[in-house]
């Protein structure tokens, strides 16, 4: 115990001057009212680079560090956690909530740490030209209103006027989001557009649903989070609303949400960024290197779910910038600074993903100087109850840029004023 | 031995009516003020000031607001977090509308509009008492969190609902936005705090405070004797709410610089608030800051010894850190029901005595 | 009947069903207060710690598990069988009656006499620490609950589809009901007529009331109030439980159950601290009142105005009446 403790002080003494590692923060939620979706997503995080370490000894030969911070998804706990990582030569910053993604961009912005959105936070941040160091590659959540959409147009032969779709939303930022897009592509393809909200934290919705079942939209688009998810699928189920035209957003689809309505949530979809499932080489080698010995940051029955998919999905973006970084600068000891060139040299192929031993696991994107969020493309996945999986039935899909790109600018350029920023990448 | 006063002689009532009636008590208290003032801010740093300073300074404040409320007037409220809400919310609409005024004034005129609210969810208190009113202070906690998220003039129609702070300055020093320093952000709160307390302790011993405590330990033989409980309570939420409002706008506009009604505003802050007072005392300015200190410094250094010490997973010493909370609120209530203020007091009593106890 | 009244109808319905959801939760802080004047904030944490105790129980975990293998590195979970749902809520109750014990003992009995802000501030601390141990006990993930006799009756959910074709043949438009809800009222009335039988026929049930009237008179004719209130707060361990299992049913058992507190306060409020009738009827005043509220003007503000309406609804009450509407008087001397 003694020693333990003194080699811990010796290590955090330490941890100072060795700046050689990269340090990935990882801020957490293992606690709270969402910590079933934050659990699987940390160990994903955490196994990758663990598995990067074990394996490959670090990225390009350096170390990888992962200091982990709850924060319980409370603002307030995200600030300490920022404030306690940032002097660790913190790389890039994943603030996984929307209420810390705002708080930390203009600070990390000011610190000079690139922050990591990845499908969700601050929308705009699309615009590299505003934000310099806010990424929010593969998508975003207009990007997911018009997928969604488009899947629609798809399956109606691209006819959708005068169908009627709802969008059941968290009665907060987040859940707000996709309304403005969605307002322009009901204008642009003539379907008729409601709104439904649900208040936090969401275990009684018995109103939404009854109208729901009265209105009978053809589809229902939901943006949800927390104990929300788990009500709405089994409310579906219980008025026996045709679960193929229910389509929740990425947060809004893992195997939690729809286990405990069992057999009811067959067929209920949801927007993804990145692949399902557990049919991946990297994931004989996170069991092999990771799991087996004993280095797994949960207790490795997560593999292959949903948010872990995720988690592996954020971390593996993360060392991929690394690479690129490093040989853009031609070092292997790479500042936040670099990590931000790289982030915004960032290009994914098919070919890289299947080296990587993720075949076909993302959509290709290529980031820039101007576009931070990349294309922007998702699939749709389908739940299959008696299989108890996911599975994506489209390929992935681009959004409507069109409708999408003026908005971005709109949102982005009043940003830039409020704020007396000057444009950049001229 | 230095903890002295050679007998009472105290010969007027402005004497007998000092806050600090001891020497050896006045002197620690102008040794802490100056150390606050002039030692501490130039030895802060980023991580001191926003995980422990800036949100204990903020929080005392809200304490004090409520504490003025439940603890000197007896009404209990639930309310905290939606009367933050509305000064954050005041601060920002008023931060981008006129945006040439000094924020320090934006900060106060929010707290005047917080007291202005406060005092309309006050007036159910002339009629219902006890438990029972936190029913009208949780109305007004989820009606006021409901509203900033449903009307858009609140957030200047921003695509997300979020407010963001953009940078202020106070004589040419910035004190909202990125770039601020952390002496700055201490600064402000500190004096915000400082000016919150001296003004609180003046209230709540002058006849208005006097009213109050008549309302709160019996209201009926308050009316008898000439209290008008209507003036006084309604005086209590207003004022109440001021300093709640006051620490609302610091909350948002300096502490976390964006911030959303729900998220930040939650009845979660009512509860903690509330605890905050309690475990400090109730009807105590020192135990306002007390309980700010316990609350926010006791889960970070729980979290640095269970994550950074003992190095266990982080969702452990999360669960741990609830437990060792839990136990500690209820080992203080069983040991000294009147808050860490009346320890205080009790200590303070033994050592004015000591060493000749009898 | 036009479609509005057919709606309005249906609304109503599912209201009162709702609103006896919130009873369930609001009739273990009634008996708690009823009897020791405690307002019981941990209520809500108690049906969440009861609710994964028994899915705990079923599924076969290894209680704090976690802990262990932080502690020893070992990878314990489960234990590797499978309880039966009636055996796992027996040894549910046991628990619970063990946590009655305990709070008595280390907690309560530290504090007779003292003010009721204190006591309530004690049941927070309570309740943080009951959050934590339930975590730490079983762990934070969500957890599906099913309650089933043998492998084909099981808790029902989903539209009872008898309402739905009956009503049909009457007004052409089927009225849905959950299954869920049917049961959670047949308990209710089931639970509600046990705890009236057991305080008025059986010898603890009376000295309990006997408590609940007078302390000092009952302590007098010989009844030990450490025992009661023991039983007190295993009778209201046992309700959280019903609560737990009711609304886990739905959403699965997480951390969010003990959010459901906040949907009995207005309940408790408006029907009365120490009524248990009061914890009924305000339920389905509460659940029909911010139903149509939602329904008839919430379209026109924007919704999700449940939150707040419910406590709007039962202020407005408390204006009138203030101490509930079943409330004891009260009587205020100088």
């Amino acid at each position: 115990m003694k020693k333990t403790l003194f080699a811990a002080i010796a290590a955090t003494l330490v941890s100072g001057a060795a700046m050689a590692d990269l340090v990935f923060p990882s801020l957490s939620y293992r606690t709270g009212p969402f910590a079933a979706g934050g659990i699987p997503f940390a160990d994903g995080y955490a196994d990758y680079f663990t598995l990067l370490n074990e394996r490959d000894g670090g990225i390009g030969g350096v170390p990888i560090k992962v200091i982990e911070c709850e924060t319980a998804y409370n603002t307030e706990k995200g600030v300490e956690c920022y404030e306690a990582t940032k002097g660790e030569g913190s790389l890039v910053y994943q603030p996984l909530s929307t209420g810390i993604t705002y708080q930390i961009i203009p600070k990390a912005s000011a610190d000079g740490i690139p922050v990591h959105s990845m499908g969700y936070g601050r929308t705009s941040a699309t615009n590299g030209r505003v934000f310099e160091w806010v990424f929010n590659y593969p998508t975003n959540y207009w990007n997911g209103a018009s997928i969604a959409v488009k899947h629609i147009l798809d399956l109606n032969d691209n006819d959708i006027s005068g169908k009627k779709i709802t969008l059941l939303y968290f009665n907060g930022a987040y859940g707000k989001e996709p309304i403005p897009t969605l307002e322009a592509l009901s204008e642009k393809h003539g379907f008729e557009f409601n709104t439904l909200a649900i208040d936090f934290p969401g275990q009684e919705q018995k109103s939404q649903w009854l109208q729901i079942r009265r209105d009978q939209p053809d589809y229902i688009l939901f943006w949800g989070w927390g104990v929300m998810n788990q009500v709405a699928v089994q409310e579906a189920a219980n008025i026996r609303y045709p679960m193929e035209n229910f389509i929740g957003i990425w947060w809004s689809g893992a195997e939690i949400d729809v286990l405990p309505a069992g057999d009811g949530a067959n067929g209920y979809k949801s927007l993804q960024f990145h692949n399902v499932g557990s049919d991946f080489p990297i994931f004989d080698d996170i069991e092999k290197y990771v799991v087996d010995t004993g280095k797994a940051a949960g207790a490795g029955d997560q593999i292959g779910t949903v948010l872990y998919n995720r988690g592996v999905y954020a971390a593996m973006l993360a060392a991929e910038a690394v690479r690129t970084a490093q040989d853009i600068h031609n070092t292997a000891d790479i500042t936040s600074a670099m990590m931000r060139d790289g982030m915004e040299a960032l290009t994914m192929t098919p070919e890289r993903m299947a080296e990587l031993g993720l075949p076909n696991f993302g959509p290709t994107f290529q980031v820039t100087c101007e576009n931070h969020g990349g294309e922007g493309l998702g699939a749709i996945a389908q739940w299959d109850a008696s299989a108890t999986k996911w599975a994506l039935v489209t390929d992935f899909i681009a959004p409507d840029d069109e409708v999408i790109m003026p908005l971005i600018e709109a949102d982005s350029m009043a940003y830039a004023e409020e704020n007396n920023l000057d444009l950049r990448c001229n | 031995m230095l903890y002295r006063e050679a007998g009472d002689f105290k010969t007027s009532y402005i004497e007998d009516n000092q806050t600090f009636p001891i020497a050896f008590d006045r002197y620690r208290y102008y040794a802490i003020l100056a150390i606050s003032f002039l030692i501490l801010p130039f030895l802060v740093n980023d991580y001191f000031v926003n995980a422990i300073l800036a949100p204990f300074l903020i929080y005392s404040i809200a304490a004090i607001g409520l504490n003025i409320l439940t603890g000197y007037c007896g009404q209990v409220s639930l309310g905290t977090g939606g009367f933050m809400a509305v000064g954050a919310y005041s601060c920002y609409k008023l931060m981008t509308a006129f945006p040439d005024v000094s924020i320090v004034i934006h900060i106060i005129i929010a707290g005047g509009i917080t007291a202005v609210i406060g005092a309309v969810f006050g007036l159910p208190s002339l009629r219902i008492k006890g438990f029972y009113l936190a029913v009208a202070t949780l109305a007004a906690q989820f009606f006021l969190v409901w509203l900033f998220n449903r009307v858009s003039w609140f957030y200047n129609y921003s695509a997300s609902g979020q407010i963001n702070a953009p940078e202020r300055t106070v004589f040419t020093i910035p004190v909202t936005g990125p770039n601020v320093e952390p002496w700055a952000m201490y600064m402000i709160c500190l004096i915000f705090a400082f000016v919150s307390a001296v003004i609180a302790r003046n209230l709540t011993r002058g006849a208005l405070g006097r009213t109050w405590m008549a309302i709160r330990d019996m209201d009926i033989a308050a009316e008898i004797i000439g209290v008008n409980p209507l003036k006084a309570k309604l005086s209590a939420f207003a004022i109440s709410s001021f300093f709640v409002g006051i620490s609302g706008a610091l909350f948002f506009a300096v502490y976390l610089g964006a911030a959303e009604a729900g998220d930040s505003f939650g009845i979660q802050k009512s509860f903690i608030v509330l605890f905050m007072i309690i475990i400090g005392g109730l009807g105590s300015i020192f135990g306002s800051f007390a309980g700010a200190a316990l609350l926010v410094v006791l889960p970070v250094i729980l979290k640095l010894i269970g994550a950074d010490f003992l190095g266990w997973p982080t969702g452990l010493v999360a669960h741990i850190q609830l437990v060792i909370v839990g136990l500690l609120i209820i080992l203080f209530l069983v040991l000294e029901p009147h808050g860490l203020a009346q320890l205080w007091r009790i200590a303070k009593e033994k050592l004015r005595l000591w060493p000749f106890p009898h | 009947m036009p479609d509005q009244v057919l709606f309005a109808t249906e609304v109503v319905l599912n209201g009162l069903m709702a609103g006896v959801m919130y009873s369930l939760v609001a009739l273990g802080f009634v008996l708690i207060f009823k009897a020791s004047g405690i307002f019981n904030f941990a209520q809500g944490v108690m049906a969440l710690f009861a609710a994964m105790t028994l899915v705990g129980i079923q599924n076969g975990q290894v209680p704090f598990s976690h802990l262990f293998n932080a502690i020893f590195g070992t990878k314990i979970h489960y234990f590797g069988w499978e309880v039966h749902s009636v055996i796992a809520i027996l040894l549910t109750v046991i628990v619970m009656i063990f946590m009655a014990w305990a709070v008595q003992r280390y907690i309560f009995q530290y504090l007779i006499g003292q003010e009721p802000i204190i006591l309530f501030m004690a049941t927070i601390g309570l309740a943080y620490f009951l959050e934590g141990v339930a975590d730490l006990m079983w762990g934070a993930e969500i957890k599906t609950l099913n309650v089933c006799l043998n492998s084909d009756t099981c808790l029902p959910q989903g539209i009872n589809t008898v309402i739905d074709s009956v009503t049909f043949g009457w007004f052409g438009y089927g009225f849905f009901v959950d299954n869920l809800d049917i049961s959670a009222t047949i308990v209710a009335i089931f639970l509600v007529a046990v705890l009236v039988i057991f305080s008025q026929y059986t010898k603890q049930g009376r000295a309990m009331r006997a408590v609940a009237d007078d302390h000092q008179a009952a302590l007098s004719v010989g009844i030990s109030l450490n025992y009661i209130w023991i039983l007190v707060w295993s009778v209201a361990g046992f309700v959280a439980l019903v609560a737990g299992i009711m609304w886990g049913a739905k959403s699965g058992v997480q951390f969010s159950l003990s959010l459901i507190a906040l949907k009995a306060l207005p309940v408790l409020m408006l029907g009365g601290f120490t009524s248990i009738p009061g914890a009924i009827v305000g339920g389905l005043i509460i659940g029909v009142g911010e139903k149509l509220f939602e329904f008839l003007i919430g379209p026109m503000i924007g919704g999700a105005t449940e939150n707040w309406f419910a406590y709007m609804l039962a202020l407005l009450f408390l204006v009138f009446r203030p101490q509930g509407l079943f409330g004891e008087k009260i009587i205020e001397r100088v």
